[in-house]
């Protein structure tokens, strides 16, 4: 299975370069777009990058047919969608906002929560322990009195 | 012991759980969507004249199964046995599309090893492939008789793989 | 014969380490003068052992010996030397093997320059070193031996990924295991400390210097990582949040939590049970990040081919080491003494919240890069977890680490007043707001966010020169006496600021790079100009070269500002036969302020345009300077005389006594 992907990365890597010039739009407008959404596009034979920055012929293929996709006039939602459709949410590098990715999207803002609380509680132990004056316990009262019997 | 100091421990033992299910599988393969829906419309032509291409219609009436391959695509060499097995068979039509290769090319690999294909459609640009979520080859669909994909499997087709996911699926089609 | 002998030796390395473990764990636990004073030579005898395995592997790289299938199957013979040198530990085994020798090494580190730590103590460390060695020998021998022969040897190599033969690249494991590997000694002596109950500020000043070291070489290993993508990739992109770029990541992000939290132990003999979960935690996520990589369980760019079975036993050595020193940390960690009180507003308070922030991140990041794994285990859905969700949710957790950044070193312990921290600081604001101010003029219209990242490292790059004139009471005195001063500064001090300075400089390099960065593509004939940044590039034609085992088209582009000759770059495009791959090679003018990129694509056919990509990218050179600065600050901060063991003593500084036990 893995090889089989190997293989096929092989073959599809020719030594093009990301965005060709030929794939450049007239309309500096719909380029910039296309970028954008090119950008958030995983490229799914590559390992990790956009297709925005694969050479891979299917980032290509796809590159193009988001710029049809713009000049025929569909909104930035709707070229995404156009792919989404076909290859699932895993092609979108930024995670949709859905039930099953709550917890990776309210994550960091929990976490961060939590810690703030435990901190708040902590300093609130550590600020009143400086303001209450501690005085010795009996068994530490003993104890000192021993010490100093011991060595005078 | 406090209870808090535990906490670590408990959330690295759900952790090494985690991985210990995701080493048996292979991260790559990316689950399609169109399980359930309607095969995407394509018209495609023949890979040269004479030869039927291949369209949506053509699914309907029996149960097929859509493979993508290409001439220059080295793993798909080693699913044409099984591919020309299936055929035999008979208990499903076998739809080949030909994926961004050269016609020529194509013929030749086929006439050489032997065709397993009932239709072949010819998408030279890849843009059926990504219709159906393709995203590189081999890909194999199985389609149902009413034009609705049933399964998709990434990559080479082994026989585990064609017992496991296909047959059961198919004998639930035939019912 | 040589592989031969490096086999024996790593079979003879992995007894000698289970003997370390042994005399050094159990001799600590028992109290047995003699065991503890035998670990040291049991772990100098692993040391040496791993090394002699790790020569006979380089001289049968350097030699061609392609009867060794690691040799064989990542190595040929028209490599240059350099680079034969540095595959060996291009592929799994070889670097696993590198991974054996640096743990070694920090024992036998721990030998020679650990005589004033007392030897119970360092004696539980190096046992603890030696349960880690027998660990990855062991996983080493059994799972991923680089000594396999091949009979019959083929005639040559199946040759080396060209993209791996390159200095940056070819450097970055060694640094970066110096790094991971370093922080081992930080979970010894967290585990050696749990044990024996004993932490305290005589703990930390101890263990400083060595987490020192160790997330220094981390720091220079991510960074050469990220330099070699920049310059080798071709897009001028240096950060991907890659899962085996986060795998690095993570544990320096704890390491420098860690940094931090260690100061407070020492001076202050807070936040123990704190320091010693990071501790563990550092080294965690180093090992954690090994497993990553090698087991297949995410796609990375970086991953070696992986195997299920190497998967499975990383695993449980991950298993055994995390788990069991949570379990100790679970069982021991209340027996450490709790520690007196501070202010919120403090240093300790300031120290704190750096540890939040950078905590917080580290889990944001973690969370993100096993996502899609989480998911999948619970549920048939996947998705992909991009830059997009690791910029959204980092980046708001460290902008304000930066801004605290400046504040922290003018608080004094226990109890602190913000407002005249805030005053001394005015001029920071100041030069904060110019600096914002200049460079909105200059690239107006592009990112606010880039004025806060140049607002933010002003802030911070002036916090520290106010810093520095406060405590050479610069301008209150004659120059002489402050330049008297700067000479009594602690190594601690001079550490510090160069590295906040690096940590500015560095923010200010990402921020003018991704947000300020200008890029052209074309098609460009021999003749045709482009104007780029106020820059006039003039396209002079390709030709064709040869390299030592490549075939190239080289571009030749003339850049002018105005009518003076600036600069001339030249990339290549380059064909590795045996390895049948194309790259792309960059070519980079570096200038104080800014990059000129240049990247060669292909003709669209024989006698056509070229496809090239022009980027102006201002400040980048500042990320790899930041970055330099940074881990100079963590060598600086070793040249202190406390680490030197010039401090205050602790109660365990005793030596053992042979025949009292």
């Amino acid at each position: 299975m893995r090889t089989a992907l190997i293989a096929l990365l092989l073959f599809a890597m020719t030594p093009a370069l990301a965005v060709e010039p030929d794939e450049i739009l007239a309309d500096p407008a719909l380029e910039a777009r296309a970028r954008e959404i090119g950008k958030g596009l995983r490229c799914l034979v590559c390992q990790n990058q956009s297709i925005d920055d694969s050479d891979a012929d299917l980032a290509r293929d796809l590159r193009l047919l988001i710029r049809e996709r713009l000049q025929a006039g569909d909104s930035d939602d709707a070229a995404l969608a156009f792919v989404v459709d076909r290859y699932g949410d895993y092609v979108l590098l930024r995670p949709p906002l859905k039930p099953t990715t709550y917890a990776l999207w309210l994550g960091p803002l929990v976490l961060f929560g939590i810690a703030l609380f435990a901190v708040a509680f902590y300093l609130r132990r550590k600020k009143q322990s400086l303001e209450t004056p501690r005085t010795l316990s009996e068994d530490e009262e003993r104890r000192i009195q021993e010490i100093l019997r011991r060595h005078p | 012991m406090r209870m808090k100091f535990l906490v670590p421990l408990l959330l690295f033992a759900g952790l090494v759980a985690v991985f210990l299910a995701g080493l048996g599988r292979d991260p790559s393969i990316v689950p399609s969507p169109l399980l359930g829906k309607p095969a995407p419309e394509f018209a495609l032509p023949p890979l040269e004249a004479g030869m039927a291409g291949f369209k949506k219609e053509d699914l309907l009436g029996g149960a097929t199964l859509v493979n993508f391959f290409a001439s220059w695509c080295v793993p798909c060499k080693a699913e044409h046995p099984l591919l020309m097995q299936i055929k035999k068979e008979g208990r499903v039509r076998v739809a080949g599309i030909a994926y961004r290769d050269k016609p020529e090319a194509a013929l030749k690999w086929l006439k050489q090893d032997g065709n397993p294909y009932d239709r072949i459609g010819n998408d030279p640009l890849g843009r059926t492939a990504i219709d159906w979520g393709v995203y590189g080859v081999p890909e194999s669909y199985l389609v149902d008789r009413e034009g609705r994909i049933r399964w998709k499997h990434v990559g080479v087709l082994m026989p585990d793989n064609w017992q496991k996911d296909f047959l059961p699926r198919i004998e639930s089609l035939e019912k | 014969m040589i592989p031969e002998l490096g086999h024996y030796a790593l079979v003879l390395a992995l007894f000698a380490a289970g003997v370390q473990a042994i005399l050094g764990l159990l001799g600590a636990i028992r109290k047995d003068a003699y065991w503890i004073l035998a670990s040291g030579p049991a772990a100098s005898t692993q040391f040496l052992f791993v090394a002699i395995a790790f020569l006979a592997l380089t001289h049968a790289f350097v030699t061609s010996d392609f009867s060794v299938y690691t040799v064989a199957k990542y190595s040929h013979s028209a490599k240059p030397l350099l680079y034969k040198i540095t595959g060996v530990w291009g592929n799994h085994e070889g670097s696993m093997l590198l991974w054996a020798f640096i743990l070694a090494i920090y024992g036998q580190l721990l030998v020679s320059l650990g005589k004033k730590l007392p030897h119970k103590l360092r004696a539980s460390v190096l046992g603890v070193q030696g349960c880690l060695s027998t660990g990855f020998l062991a996983f080493i021998l059994f799972t991923s031996n680089p000594f396999l022969r091949l009979d019959p040897a083929p005639m040559n190599g199946q040759g080396l990924n060209p993209l791996l033969q390159d200095p940056g690249l070819a450097f970055h494991p060694p640094f970066l295991y110096l790094g991971y590997v370093g922080f081992s000694v930080a979970f010894a002596f967290a585990i050696a400390g749990l044990i024996e109950g004993d932490i305290g500020a005589a703990w930390a000043r101890r263990l400083r210097p060595w987490v020192l070291a160790a997330w220094s070489f981390l720091t220079l290993g991510i960074g050469l990582g990220s330099w070699w993508a920049y310059y080798e990739l071709g897009w001028g992109g240096f950060w991907f949040w890659d899962p085996v770029e986060n795998a690095s990541l993570l544990p320096w992000l704890a390491g420098t939590a860690l940094l931090h939290s260690i100061g407070v132990v020492e001076k202050r003999e807070a936040l123990k049970s704190w320091t010693v979960l990071l501790a563990i935690l550092a080294f965690s996520l180093s090992l954690i990040g090994t497993f990553l990589v090698r087991s297949g369980v995410l796609v990375s760019v970086h991953s070696f081919a992986t195997d299920p079975a190497r998967g499975v036993f990383i695993l449980g050595l991950l298993a055994v080491a995390i788990g069991g020193a949570l379990a100790l940390y679970a069982a021991r960690a209340q027996t450490l003494k709790a520690a007196p009180a501070f202010n919120p507003v403090s240093r300790e308070g300031g120290l704190l919240l750096n540890n939040v922030l950078l905590v917080t991140a580290s889990a944001s990041v973690f969370l993100g890069t096993l996502y899609p794994l989480l998911l999948e285990s619970v549920s048939e859905d996947k998705v992909s977890v991009g830059p997009p969700f690791f910029n959204a949710t980092a980046l708001p957790l460290l902008l304000p680490l930066v801004f605290a950044m400046a504040i922290g070193p003018f608080l004094p312990w226990k109890k602190a007043d913000l407002f005249p921290v805030f005053q001394r600081l005015w001029l920071a604001g100041l030069a904060s707001l110019a600096v914002a101010a200049g460079a909105f003029a200059f690239h107006t219209g592009k990112s606010p966010l880039a004025l806060l990242g140049i607002g933010l490292a002003a802030w911070l790059l002036a916090g520290n020169g106010v810093l520095l004139a406060e405590r050479l009471k610069l301008f209150r005195t004659p120059l002489g006496a402050s330049l008297g001063r700067l000479r009594t500064l602690p190594g601690s001090f001079f550490g510090m600021l160069v590295a906040h300075s690096g940590i500015a400089v560095l923010v200010a390099g990402i921020t003018g790079a991704t947000l300020w960065q200008s890029e052209e593509i074309r098609a460009l004939n021999p003749g045709d100009s482009v104007a780029l940044a106020g820059y006039d590039i003039r396209f002079a034609g390709a030709t064709r070269v040869a390299g030592p085992n490549y075939l190239a088209d080289r571009g030749d582009f003339r850049v002018h500002r105005g009518d003076r000759l600036f600069a001339t770059l030249t990339p290549e495009r380059r064909y590795y036969p045996v390895e049948k791959r194309w790259t792309t090679e960059a070519a980079i003018h570096t200038t104080w302020m800014a990059d000129l990129y240049a990247v060669l694509g292909e003709q669209a056919e024989a006698g056509g345009p070229w496809a090239v990509r022009l980027y102006h990218n201002p400040l980048a050179p500042w990320i790899w300077i930041g970055t330099l600065l940074i881990a100079l600050g963590g060598g600086l901060s070793l040249t202190d005389r406390r680490v030197r063991g010039k401090g205050p003593k602790g109660p365990t500084d005793q030596k053992p006594q042979i025949g009292k036990a």
